[in-house]
């Protein structure tokens, strides 16, 4: 072994490890160590904070929708508002006129319009409510306790700066004179705001509740599970435990493999052209919304349940056939059950993805304005996401709280269907 | 009347089990061995009767809305519908649909009424006539199936060549999914390309898809090339992968290789946390939070910021993808064989040269096709684009300004009315057929490059 | 014990030198005790072979010579390595010098999925003992020389390393880890995985490698160590239960168990 070309200290066996060269070698590197793990460490915790951000966002802005401002007011109803004979053709605007001009007795009628202002358009049909319900009270004053409009609902939860100028706040300066009298009386109140989930969608924020995009989605999920529950349980112990080795077997399972990678609103193309097009389905029904979040589910859960169904030793399998089981006799009454845990937490997750999803939802309708709670999956209605959609694109102030809370609604739904999946999964789970 | 339907689907079922079930204990109290077990005699009849009345019923349901309406239309007074285009013709439909259903908006016309009632009639009849023919071939089955009943009858053999083909159908119900996608989005984009030249779409460098109102301006107006929606999307896309990937690889190489496990066990699901997220909820998050301190920061430099920048979607995506693609790496470098990192390590290189000249380099397939994969979702991406994107095609590149998606697009034609036949609506579709191909062929690249990725060091 | 240490202490005589010197070595994972109190000594220029049924600690032992111990998280080592004299656990001392100076090739071939050339380059690139281009090409040469793998590839030096066949492949591994220069050279059953006229190979290697470097190979094979190595020390349940001349082990083991392993009674 001769070397001529070879550097003097690589001539000899070994080095001096102890040279200042090889010592400031072994410092370099040191650093692009700590470097890379500093590197990684800052991506990590800036994807948290990223987290962090978003969840702190819509915390600080939905948790001022879990209130909403009231005002409680007693309203005198005057027989010449009111006809006794028909009460609920009444002029119930002007009952109200009435009695914000008693609190504001030396307000002038100008005055007194902004001054109805203050109350929820509601307050009208609150009013007339009680007295349809109850005609003898007309003559008599009816105490009720009403949302304040959107302006003032900001006002209150201190959303309007006061001392910019006028010309920039959507209340004047007199206007907020009267809502600050209005609370040194003591009418003003802020109850938690079971509305938000109790009432139905409303042009007005402070009436906007999400109880029919909550049936929506509900209807939309239930249908999803009926239908790409039993298909994707079918079609994966086809495809695990039967399914021969042949062309078929792998044109489905490519197949089921680029469909979960298909954009979702491609299947709202999908059900627009097919289900409402084609079928004429109605438009906006949660059944149509259910079906095309089935046909997105499905390869999920046909790829969790295999797992599922893979994970189950053979020996379980050869134990049954052993005592003369047939194959599907096998499959159904000892794979499934001991991988029935598995395929409920894939199909759990499934379906809290199909929760989430909005884009298909839109293509089918899913995102009129309804304001009603649908009665059958048949009726048009919103869905959770399809709502915080709508809401994220209405001008008032007070959705973008009410946005905000929509989405700390729609986040508790997914830890809650999570948390379930991974109970099971914890609970049931074998190790084999 | 569905709801008659299933119970009697379910009645006789019921009734086809217990008398076939009957029929065999009968034989074998009469001393003769049964093939199969009385129960699986039951079974054969229930699912004999269960399985072809249920696919009647859904077809039915299917069916009968659409041939329904096409009586009534077709039985409307001649001429009423002479020279009123699919428009008009299907809100027709719908009032009289809507007053069949018992909602009536106003004095409708009285042939509207008529119809409406004509409608209402034909559904009556169309339940009984299901009814009937539902009887009849539930019928049909159990007599048949009941005369299947012997001693030698192999009832657990034809009880699973059922099930095998019930399992079988659903699994092919998913090649039916794909199939329909394609059908759909080509039939709606040929009926797109009839009235728009494919080259046009194909190469046009103009998308101004707003049609005008009236009929008699569409030679005048409309443009629908489709170049600079794409050069939108893939302007976004790049966006949300260089931002996402950087942050996704060394938040991986760390997990992989520099976290304890007491800190990979936390820091994993918390990253999972961000996938989990609603996309329309990092839309919301875009338009809130990202847009506007974008804007700030630029007028702060003194660079003008569009309002709705591609950079916003683009970053809110890359958040969103940040998980997906650190998973995708964090399993391809934990599929390295442990011996490769031994080998490194053994020579003396520190764990940062380990990852980089040895494990990434390995693992460069793997995360190539997780990287194609998070491409494939940027691009069909919708609901962070829809809200934080911007609306109007243009010919640029700068991530500064206001770009639209190939997903924005459709969703803004077909949200609102639906005409089936405006070459606005179909547009929608076309936009479509791309995506679902290049999402299509990006993906099975991916899936392929990943499986020989595995395949490499199983 | 004790008479063990006796013994070796009394054989380290003229022109030979203890390289690497080991008192009361335990090995702990997690609860588990993997190695009581080994104590050894290993010559320069020697082949000292580790043998023993699996699971008795060899390999183990082996690993805690170059500290590749230290990358499996719940593993704890006690008692004193000297490399030379050198606590090679002391605090001061970088394990990334120091499995440069100790090389190790291990049971699997696990080159690199890179040239050949850049497999053998790794090494002396990332310690920073060549500086340009012709110093690399040399040292790879003499590696490749060294690991008698040199007229197999010098004509296919960008080929993959994965490219080349098992033996060539483990010659290959021998090549990288001697291109760092090595003082020791760590072997854990380097031919496990190799048909055998790979093997003769391999062994014909280790025997020219033994004038330079001081070699220590574990195997599962009593006749491989019989042919390859001067020294044995054999392993029993996490003990070192006999160390000496490899000739007086297999034809005058002094323990029992080292006697009912050779013939085979136990493994």
């Amino acid at each position: 072994m001769t070397q001529t070309d070879l550097p003097a200290d690589l001539q000899s066996r070994g080095h001096d490890w102890a040279s200042p060269r090889a010592r400031a070698n072994v410092a370099r590197r040191r650093r692009s160590e700590t470097v890379l793990r500093v590197v990684g460490l800052g991506a990590i915790l800036l994807a948290f904070l990223m987290l962090g951000i978003l969840l702190w966002t819509l915390i600080s802005q939905g948790s001022l929708a879990f209130r909403q401002t009231h005002i409680t007011l007693n309203v005198p109803v005057a027989a010449e508002h009111v006809d006794p004979a028909d009460p609920a053709k009444g002029n119930y605007r002007r009952v109200i006129a009435a009695a914000m001009s008693e609190t504001f007795p030396e307000a002038d009628t100008t005055e007194q319009r902004a001054l109805s202002k203050i109350l929820s358009n509601q307050a009208q049909f609150v009013v007339r409510d009680k007295v349809v319900a109850d005609p003898g009270l007309i003559g008599n004053e009816v105490r009720i306790r009403v949302p304040v409009s959107d302006p003032y609902d900001q006002l209150a939860k201190g959303q309007v700066d006061t001392t910019s100028a006028a010309e920039t706040r959507r209340l004047s300066d007199v206007e907020i004179a009267n809502f600050r009298a209005l609370e040194e009386q003591g009418l003003i109140s802020k109850p938690l705001n079971w509305a938000l989930v109790t009432a139905n969608d409303s042009r007005f924020p402070e009436l906007a509740g999400l109880k029919g995009a909550i049936v929506g989605s509900a209807y939309a999920l239930l249908i999803c599970f009926l239908i790409s529950f039993p298909l994707g349980i079918g079609a994966a112990i086809y495809l695990e435990e039967f399914a021969p080795r042949n062309r078929l077997s792998d044109v489905i399972e490519v197949n089921i493999n680029n469909l979960a990678a298909v954009p979702s609103i491609v299947f709202g193309l999908l059900a627009l052209a097919v289900f409402l097009g084609w079928f004429g389905m109605p438009r906006g029904a949660p059944f149509v919304g259910g079906l095309t979040l089935a046909l997105m589910t499905l390869p999920t859960i046909i790829i969790a349940a295999r797992n599922a169904l893979k994970a189950v030793p053979p020996s379980i399998r050869e134990a049954a056939l052993g005592v003369g089981a047939s194959k599907q006799q096998v499959v159904f009454g000892h794979v499934l059950p001991l991988a029935m845990p598995g395929i409920l937490t894939g199909t759990i997750i499934g379906l809290a993805q199909a929760l989430g999803e909005t884009a298909p939802l839109l293509l089918i309708g899913m995102n009129a304005f309804v304001t009603s709670t649908p009665a059958t999956p048949f009726d048009a209605s919103t869905a959770l996401p399809t709502q915080i959609f709508i809401w994220a694109d209405s001008p008032e102030r007070g959705f973008t709280s009410r946005t905000s809370a929509a989405i700390l609604v729609l986040l508790g739904f997914l830890v809650m269907m999570n948390a379930l999946a991974i109970f099971l999964r914890n609970r049931f789970e074998r190790r084999w | 009347m569905i709801a008659i339907a299933f119970l009697m689907l379910f009645l006789a079922s019921i009734t086809g089990y217990l008398v076939n079930r009957q029929a065999a204990l009968a034989i074998r109290s009469g001393g003769t061995r049964l093939h199969s077990l009385a129960g699986f005699h039951g079974l054969y009849s229930l699912l004999l009767i269960m399985v072809p009345a249920l696919l009647l019923i859904l077809l039915w349901l299917v069916l009968q809305p659409v041939v329904i309406e096409r009586m009534v239309m077709n039985g409307l007074p001649a001429g009423t519908l002479e020279g009123l285009d699919s428009g008009a013709v299907q809100l027709i439909q719908a009032e009289i649909r809507s007053i069949a259903g018992g909602r009536v908006f106003g004095t409708p016309d009285p042939w509207k009424l008529e119809a409406a009632e004509r409608m209402n009639s034909l559904q009556g009849r169309a339940g009984w006539l299901l009814l009937t023919v539902l009887t009849g071939l539930m019928a049909a089955a159990l007599v048949f199936s009941r005369s299947r009943v012997s001693a030698e009858f192999r009832a657990r053999q034809g009880v699973e060549r059922i099930v095998l083909g019930l399992m079988l159908s659903c699994a092919v119900v998913a090649i039916f999914v794909t199939v329909g996608i394609v059908l759909s989005l080509v039939f709606e984009s040929l009926r797109f390309f009839s009235m728009v030249p494919v080259t046009e779409f194909l190469f046009g460098t103009r998308w101004e898809p707003q049609m005008p109102i009236r009929a008699d301006q569409v030679a005048a107006e409309g443009a629908f090339g489709w170049i600079p929606v794409l050069l939108g999307t893939l302007v976004i896309t790049v966006v949300a992968i260089t931002i996402s990937v950087p942050i996704g690889l060394m938040s991986a190489i760390y997990l992989n290789e520099f976290a304890s496990t007491r800190f990979r066990a936390v820091a994993k699901p918390i990253l999972e946390i961000l996938a989990g997220i609603p996309t329309v909820v990092y839309g919301f998050f875009a338009i809130l939070t990202v847009a506007p301190a974008l804007r700030a920061a630029g007028a702060a430099l003194g660079i003008p910021v569009a309002p709705n920048t591609a950079l916003a979607a683009g970053g809110v995506m890359a958040i969103m993808l940040i998980p997906f693609i650190s998973s995708f790496a964090d399993d391809a470098l934990a599929a390295v064989p442990r011996s490769l990192r031994d080998g490194s390590l053994a020579l003396g290189a520190t764990r940062s040269e380990t990852v980089t000249k040895v494990l990434f380099p390995a693992a460069i397939p793997g995360i190539a096709g997780g990287v194609l994969l998070a491409v494939s979702r940027a691009i069909g991406e919708t609901m962070i684009v829809v809200m934080a994107a911007g609306l109007m095609a243009s010919m640029t590149i700068n991530p500064l300004d206001s770009v639209t998606t190939i997903t924005v697009q459709i969703v803004t034609l077909l949200v609102g009315d639906t005409e089936f036949d405006s070459p606005k609506t179909l547009a929608a579709f076309a936009l479509g057929l791309m995506l679902f191909l290049v999402t299509l062929a990006i993906n099975i690249l991916a899936l392929r490059i990943v499986r020989k990725y595995r395949e490499l060091y199983d | 014990m004790m008479n063990v240490m006796t013994r070796t202490e009394a054989e380290v005589g003229a022109g030979e030198q203890i390289k690497v010197e080991a008192r009361d070595v335990n090995v702990f994972y997690g609860d588990k005790q993997a190695i009581r109190d080994v104590s050894v000594d290993i010559l320069d220029r020697t082949v000292t072979a580790f043998i023993g049924p699996s699971g008795c600690g060899k390999s183990t032992f082996l690993r805690c010579i170059n500290r590749m111990n230290d990358t499996i998280d719940s593993s704890r080592v006690s008692g004193l390595i000297t490399l030379d004299g050198q606590d090679i656990y002391a605090r001061d001392l970088d394990p990334v010098q120091l499995r440069a100076r100790v090389g190790m090739v291990f049971q699997k071939p696990n080159p690199f999925p890179k040239s050949i050339y850049d497999n053998v380059a790794y090494g002396p690139r990332i310690h920073g003992l060549v500086r340009d281009k012709a110093e690399t090409d040399a040292v790879v040469e003499r590696a490749l020389r060294d690991a008698a793998l040199w007229d197999e590839v010098r004509d296919r030096l960008q080929e993959p390393g994965t490219s080349l066949s098992g033996g060539q492949q483990q010659r290959l591994c021998i090549a990288r880890a001697v291109a760092t220069q090595p003082e020791v050279l760590l072997m854990d059953e380097p031919c496990s995985a190799l048909d055998p006229i790979a093997t003769a190979q391999v062994e014909e290697l280790i025997d020219a490698l033994r004038q330079e470097f001081s070699v220590v190979i574990v195997t599962h094979s009593m006749q491989q160590a019989a042919r390859v190595s001067q020294k044995t020390a054999f392993f029993h349940l996490g003990n070192l239960v006999e160390f000496g001349d490899t000739d007086d082990i297999f034809t005058r083991p002094k323990d029992p168990r080292t006697e009912s392993y050779i013939s085979g009674r136990i493994g």
